[in-house]
């Protein structure tokens, strides 16, 4: 549900927009969210792939627009995310309303670094508030900061917050709410750099005017001409994005007199990267001039003593390995009774159906094709969260930095950067955010490598499809006093399937189309914290949502199709007539034993004749090799625009042949038989579907994203067919292998 | 004179130059490191991995190629 400004109902109101900027790790998300509570919702930036965060809250007696950008170093872009930072932040996005206010989250802990970001927005001629975040943390750094102070020599507010005890936001938004109230003239720009960078500035703007560029699209070089902020920027950062969109504005004309002004600027005040970072610390450095009282060491002793265990060359790799286990292990140990209850409620509400009414055409879509796909699907709910749980708390806890460091050198060896590892990571709960969270890697030939192996990582939605499996065909035999299990192992196990395959991937890739140098490798390891529990939930309920949504559409749909097709065409009169017997007669009788067998019968006679059947036994073929029957076919075909669509398929499927019992569908899996009378299921093919699961792009939303990330076609449709192929391949060699063995 | 990923753990440095132009050097320049600032050298990640240092009091992990281009004088 979208909560837009289009959407409030007194159109009078104009909702002023205020953006949240700030270096990462500065608890940006925190104060978001406490400033906007719930009233968030998501969407894109128009023209640009990059998803926008946006609340709406209260200041005083207006309603604002409270953007939340990615978090960003310097206002000199390198990364899609940064970009899109600056461009919001400098109006240059269309379509989007200009930025009324900055709300700058700085680190109270790191104000010299962060000031460096200030001093760029200062630039900006736009209202700025500083958002003092974290200062409960500086007590116990021994750090004391002169707040007023420092004010008073920024010239602007300042505001100590603390966003995760949800302190100081009232003050923030007052001070928000006095420049909505009394805009006054605009704030000057900072002049923070050398008086003779300035002077080549405006030099150079005189020889934009005097028609050097009047050859680009524009009319007038008049109307064109970029401001202040943007000549200064296209003369610092060479080769940047400034320059970029200048050129793209002006034409190649700007050229010529860009070069002559950089080198009178490298004449006048040398290297303009050195001067331009040397000038704004230095410029930090006098604003903190009697702000920081320091009495003790100024990092954190706790994140010092945890990294020399978490960190550790031989301890950190030791932990690295126990927390992806104890992941693992708390799927299965914490979900079994939500499961249960899922599973019961799905029972009853199936029940009441069939109770209620006659057998008849009706009654089979629901209870067989909607309750039997929806439900299966959704009883994995639990441990759907459950993974999103653990994987947000590592985030937040400052975790996955440190995973990155330690394994950025193994990447490597493959192509990779320690920075594909979140992205990767976050792709074992979904592609989707994963291949978006691939921004923050600065080398494309990197990113684009990340996004091509991350839909291997073992996301959510293959979960359900092991857990089915597993729950059915492995033995849970107990290790080490019942802290291991044979399921959890077999878990982890595929789930090393998809990262075991991502390294030679991604090693072939970087050696072929990817191929270059090895990129930099830059990254900041945050402080060791407490994970906001709101931070937490938020994604949690998020995925949860989403994952809800998904069943109820997507699957839902699927699973109507998927019983038509299994139910028609056919005569089932006669199944009919038996199911009213059976319901009529005793539970026990000898009799209701036969109606039963006769009924199971006429209804796999049924489902063999009908649409799926046909098709199923055409490809039979096609997947014998893999140890697979016609039904497990259709459903891997099915599944193709999304995995859990095979349960749904499998729940579908087996109920219209009549073979599900009390056990549900993994009893159903169990009980049936090839023709002959041999198990369908065995260990083999169970690994054999898991597999192929495993391995496959079964999955619209990711080739989508793909194609909306890396802006072209050719590379979802090279994922879908190197996952096609390398499934098919590593399922056959499981079968065929796993066959001899057992 | 030395680079930064020549520090032993523990010990410290301080700033003479950032070797480049490029994109990488002024993102470390960006991040505090500036000619006269002190950086301490804190571990390696294992096998060769990241030189994690600390600087500003933010703790940053560049790789050995990257600390190989900040050029120091050791402290102590």
């Amino acid at each position: 549900m979208a909560i837009g400004s289009d959407q409030v109902g007194n159109a009078a109101v104009t909702t002023a927009r205020v953006a949240l900027v700030g270096n990462p790790n500065t608890g940006k998300s925190t104060l978001f969210n406490a400033l906007a509570g719930l009233n968030v919702r998501t969407g894109n930036y128009a023209g640009v792939t990059i998803e926008k965060k946006i609340g709406r809250c209260s200041v005083g007696t207006r309603t604002i627009e409270l953007v939340d950008l990615p978090g960003t170093y310097s206002m000199a872009p390198r990364s899609p995310d940064e970009l899109v930072a600056v461009e919001v932040l400098t109006d240059d996005l269309e379509n989007e309303p200009p930025v009324e206010v900055i709300v700058c989250v700085v680190n109270a802990a790191q104000l010299q670094r962060n000031l460096f970001l200030v001093s760029q927005l200062l630039e900006l001629g736009k209202p700025t508030v500083i958002a003092l975040n974290m200062y409960d943390a500086i007590d116990s750094r021994g750090i004391t900061i002169d707040v007023d102070r420092l004010s008073a020599q920024l010239g602007i507010d300042v505001i100590p917050t603390s966003a995760s005890k949800r302190r100081g936001i009232a003050e923030l938004k007052q001070a928000i709410e006095k420049h909505l109230v009394d805009p006054g003239p605009a704030p000057a720009r900072e002049r923070t750099l050398p008086e003779s960078f300035y002077d080549v500035c405006g030099d150079f703007r005189e020889s934009l005017l005097s028609g050097a560029c009047t050859t680009g699209p524009s009319a007038t070089a008049e109307t064109a001409l970029p401001d202040d902020y943007l000549i200064q920027r296209m003369l610092l950062d060479r080769g940047g994005e400034s320059e970029r969109r200048v050129i793209r504005r002006l034409g190649g004309g700007v050229l010529p007199p860009l070069m002559a002004a950089r080198q009178k600027l490298a004449t006048a005040v040398g290297d303009p990267i050195d001067m331009e970072c040397n000038a704004r610390y230095a410029w930090a450095k006098t604003k903190l001039d009697g702000v920081i009282g320091q009495t003790g060491r100024a990092s954190s002793e706790i994140t010092d003593r945890l990294d020399s265990v978490l960190t550790h060359r031989i301890g950190g790799l030791v932990c690295f390995v126990l927390v992806m286990l104890l992941i693992f292990q708390s799927i299965y140990a914490f979900s079994s009774i939500p499961m249960d209850m899922i599973d019961g409620a799905t029972g009853f509400v199936s029940d009441s159906v069939s109770s209620m009414m006659a057998p008849g055409m009706l009654r089979s879509l629901l209870t067989d094709g909607v309750i039997a796909g929806v439900g299966g699907v959704l009883i994995f709910l639990p441990q759907i969260a459950l993974l999103f749980f653990f994987l947000a708390v590592l985030e937040d806890c400052g975790y996955m930095a440190r995973a990155a460091f330690l394994v950025d050198r193994v990447m490597t060896l493959f192509g990779l950067s320690g920075k594909s590892f979140l992205p990767m990571m976050s792709s074992f709960a979904c592609a989707v955010p994963g291949v978006m969270a691939t921004r923050v890697i600065e080398n494309r030939r990197d990113r684009f490598a990340t996004i091509m192996v991350a839909p291997l990582m073992s996301c959510s939605a293959r979960l359900p499809v092991y857990l089915l499996l597993i729950g059915a065909f492995v033995p849970a035999t107990k290790f080490l006093g019942g802290w291991l299990s044979m399921p959890a192992i077999v878990l982890m196990a595929m789930y090393m399937v998809g990262v075991l395959t991502a390294i030679p991937v991604a090693w072939i890739l970087k050696k072929t189309i990817l191929r270059g140098e090895v990129a930099p490798f830059v990254m900041e390891l945050p402080e060791y914290k407490v994970p906001a529990i709101r931070v937490v939930l938020s994604r949690v309920w998020e995925a949860s949502l989403a994952f809800v949504v998904r069943a109820g559409t997507l699957i839902f749909a699927a699973s109507i199709v998927i019983w038509f097709a299994g139910y028609w065409p056919g005569d089932h009169t006669r199944q009919y007539e038996l199911e009213t017997q059976l319901e009529t007669i005793a539970e026990d009788s000898p009799e209701a034993e036969l109606i039963q067998l006769a009924l199971q019968t006429e209804s796999a006679d049924l489902l063999e004749g009908s649409a799926l059947g046909r098709v199923g036994h055409a490809i039979e073929p096609a997947v014998r090799p893999l140890g697979w029957d016609w039904k497990i076919g259709v459903g891997a075909i099915a599944s193709f625009p999304a995995r859990e669509v095979i349960i749904a398929t499998l729940g579908t499927i087996y109920s219209l042949g009549g073979d599900a019992d009390e056990e549900g569908l993994a009893g159903a899996m169990r009980a049936s038989t090839h023709p002959d009378g041999s198990p369908v299921y065995t260990i083999p093919v169970a690994l054999s579907i898991m597999v192929f699961f495993a391995l496959c792009a079964q999955c619209v939303s990711t080739l989508l994203v793909i194609r909306r990330e890396t802006n072209s076609w050719s590379w979802p449709i090279l994922s879908f067919t190197y996952m096609t192929v390398l499934a098919y391949v590593g399922a056959l060699v499981t079968y065929q292998v796993g066959s001899r063995f057992f | 004179m030395t680079t930064l990923d020549q520090l032993l753990p523990g010990q410290r440095g301080q700033i003479v130059q950032i070797d480049g132009v490029d994109g990488i050097a002024s993102r470390l320049r960006e991040m505090g490191f500036i000619p006269g600032e002190a950086v301490e050298y804190l571990r390696r990640a294992p096998l060769g991995g990241p030189v994690k240092c600390s600087i500003h009091g933010c703790r940053i992990a560049v790789r050995g190629g990257e600390a190989r281009r900040v050029l120091v004088q050791p402290i102590g």
